[in-house]
């Protein structure tokens, strides 16, 4: 069975069509890497996923339930699926540890010694567990989206979505984040990821969603997808990001 | 009869301005309590609390404190209370620094980037404890700053209530005045006694100000 | 719980109502003129002054926002006399209205001027411009711009603020409130009406405030 399964969705802003009749699915353990120009609908999608932006037709399940049925426990959901931004996100006014345990201890009610441990525990997954005295303005950004990815781990989701969040960092710390992602793929942990990495895409991704004018334009696996391009709008976007 | 000002009559303008400083303290307390409801009400995810609440603070914004003032004091005995000049001010300014501290802390609340709504949102978090612990916080440190400078104006605007015959500074240097009728001299040293209330929290105000944007 | 309002009598007293009416525009438009001109000399002064005079204009500023209206008031009309300086409650008004939103109007032109990046002015000087240039044509807009919302309000708050004048008799709206509140013994109505009638002119302002602002800076 799938874990998440979008069924000809359609999410609007205005009169501007977004996601226009939008299907696929993702299995566990599947790792999807979705490409596409800006404006293609890439991040909207994702957030449809998690319940943050409401859609208008069309439907998507969650593990079985409805995330746009009005009666879904949204908060319930979102404990499932993390979602780590291009922008961090991180509470400023918090240290690495209380960014890491607010929700586990305000959501889940976990007791404080156990929430340290756990703040422990994803953060050696990250490789940032000296850090997590630390605030987040005195770390680099890919500390930073480090953090964040630990952060969603805390919730022990089913399903991570990740939205380029290594389009603000240099080469350099883009490396350590995708290190990361790529020891969280062989634990085998279902990933949804908007990237630009190509390269990565080709060598982590299962599968390869390319969107074109709110639409999956392509789909495949990613070596076959990446390689071999099918329709002209792939080519000509796989040669643009690759020069 | 008129005797000479005295430094007794010091020591009583001095002794009057306790009472500005009860009334500062009430309204700023009242007001906190109301203009927390109002800042509170004009982020709910709900249109018509929040125009309520932007109804209120535009009428308030909109009127001088002198007509509340005068309106809690020839109103309440309408409903049945007594005619009580520290009833009616207090009511008055709570209603009035109620709007203001309202509209400071809505300010506060709508800085705070939604991208920290929606990381709160995405951890499962409820709209109340996404408030509570991710964007309060946050708000409270942008609110102090323009909190106490209000407090200022707070303070300064307590003389009206003198109007209605609530003793405070003001009310007590016109009382002096009649007696003593040295009103250059009564009006210079209430303005200074104002002045040293006031002026520190201004100052303080702009320190925090200060200190806000460097930490940016 | 038994009490009936009676607006008809207060309306009856339109003409009073209209008088005060026309006098707080009045004192709201002259202080308003009055109080800029101070607030542009003011910041120049406090900007640009003799280090002396600069003392001075920090020294005004501070001593009129740390201190109420109504005590300014009370200087100007019982302490100015005293000296042997006569003034009518009208003309006291606009004196202490003057003071009062000159000091206001200061630091808000102040922070207007300095709001242009230094690299600008530089910018324009490198191109040759005068200094009088620099100021007409990189200046003036931009600093006007960021200083005109912070002065509409303040003209608005001391609009609502005339109405202290009413504690030295001046004959203005609210003045005309207790008039008519010892002719027809109708308080509670009485300042009902006059509470309105500052909403009224209060949103008249900032409409005819907003409506300016489009006219002067929209962007062509
Ligand atoms: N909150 C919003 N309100 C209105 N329009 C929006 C909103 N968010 C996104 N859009 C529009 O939806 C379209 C798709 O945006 P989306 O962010 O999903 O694109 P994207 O593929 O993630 O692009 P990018 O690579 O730039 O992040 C764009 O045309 C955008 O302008
Ligand atoms: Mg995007």
């Amino acid at each position: 069975m799938s874990l998440v399964e979008l069924s000809h969705v359609v999410k609007r802003f205005g009169t501007n069509t977004v996601l226009d009749d939008v299907s696929m699915t993702v299995a566990p353990g599947e790792i999807i890497a979705v490409i596409g120009r800006s404006g293609s609908g890439k991040s909207t999608m994702l957030r449809c996923i998690n319940g943050l932006e409401p859609i208008q037709d069309g439907r998507i399940l969650f593990d079985g339930a409805v995330v746009n049925d009005p009666q879904t426990d949204l908060r319930a959901l979102r404990q499932r699926v993390g979602i780590v931004f291009q922008s961090y996100n991180l509470f400023p006014h918090l240290s690495v540890e209380k960014n890491i345990t607010l929700a586990p201890r305000v959501v889940k009610n976990m007791s404080e010694s156990e929430a340290r441990e756990l703040a422990r525990e994803v953060l050696r997954k990250v490789g940032l567990e000296e850090k997590i005295g630390a605030y987040p303005d005195q770390l680099s950004g890919g500390q930073q989206q480090r953090v964040a990815i630990a952060r969603s781990l805390a919730m022990r989701p089913q399903l991570m979505l990740f939205d380029e969040i290594t389009s603000a960092l240099d080469p350099e710390l883009t490396g350590e984040v995708l290190k990361v992602l790529e020891a969280m793929a062989g634990d085998g942990m279902t990933m949804l990821l908007v990237t630009h990495e190509i390269g990565f895409a080709k060598r982590v991704a299962s599968r390869v969603v390319f969107m074109h004018q709110g639409r999956i334009w392509e789909e495949g696996t990613a070596a076959e997808t990446l390689s071999a391009p099918r329709t002209q709008e792939l080519e000509t976007f796989l040669s643009a990001v690759l020069h | 009869m008129i005797r000479e000002f005295g430094f007794i009559d010091f020591m009583y303008l001095l002794a009057a301005a306790r009472w500005t400083v009860a009334l500062s303290g009430v309204a700023f307390l009242g007001g906190g309590l109301v203009g927390l409801l109002v800042a509170l009400m004009r982020v709910t995810p709900l249109a018509p609390v929040r125009w309520l609440a932007t109804i209120y603070v535009q009428a308030v914004q909109g009127t001088p404190l002198l007509a509340w003032l005068f309106l809690f004091y020839f109103g309440l005995p309408l409903v049945g209370l007594v005619v009580n000049p520290w009833i009616a001010a207090a009511t008055a300014f709570a209603i009035y620094a109620g709007a203001f501290l309202g509209d400071i802390w809505r300010g506060a609340l709508a800085a705070i980037p939604r991208t920290q709504w929606e990381a709160g949102a995405s951890l499962g978090l409820s709209f109340l404890d996404q408030l509570r612990y991710i964007i309060m916080p946050q708000a409270v440190r942008i609110a102090i700053p323009p909190t106490v400078g209000f407090l200022v104006q707070l303070i300064k605007n307590t003389s009206l209530a003198a109007a209605i015959g609530f003793v405070e500074l003001t009310r007590e240097a016109q009382i002096t005045n009649a007696s003593t009728f040295r009103p250059m001299t009564v009006f210079v040293i209430v303005a200074a006694i104002y002045f040293a209330m006031c002026f520190p929290l201004t100052q303080w105000s702009r320190y925090l100000e200060q200190r806000l944007h460097v930490a940016r | 719980m038994g009490y009936r309002f009676n607006f008809r009598d207060v309306f009856a007293q339109q003409d009073f109502l209209l008088e005060g009416l026309v006098l707080t525009l009045q004192l709201s438009f002259v202080a308003m003129a009055l109080g800029l001109l101070v607030g542009v000399t003011g910041a120049a002064l406090r900007l640009y002054g003799p280090r002396p005079v600069r003392a001075v204009v920090a020294t005004y500023v501070e001593a009129i926002r740390n201190t109420p209206l109504l005590v300014q008031l009370f200087l100007v009309f019982f302490g100015l006399p005293s000296l042997g300086i006569r003034l009518d409650a009208t003309t006291a008004s606009i004196i202490a209205l003057t003071v009062n939103l000159g000091a206001y109007a200061t630091e808000i032109v102040r922070a207007g001027l300095q709001a242009i990046p230094r690299a600008q002015i530089e910018a324009g000087v490198s191109l040759g411009l005068s200094r009088l240039q620099v100021f007409r044509y990189i200046v003036l807009m931009p600093a006007l711009r960021v200083m005109y919302p912070a002065l509409a309000s303040q003209f608005i708050l001391l609009m609502l603020a005339t109405s202290v004048v009413s504690q030295i008799s001046a004959p203005d709206l609210f003045h005309t409130a207790s008039i008519i509140q010892s002719r027809t013994f109708r308080d509670f109505e009485v300042y009902i009406v006059v509470a309105a009638l500052y909403l009224a002119l209060a949103l008249a302002f900032r409409l005819a405030f907003a409506g300016l602002y489009q006219v002067a800076f929209a962007r062509r």
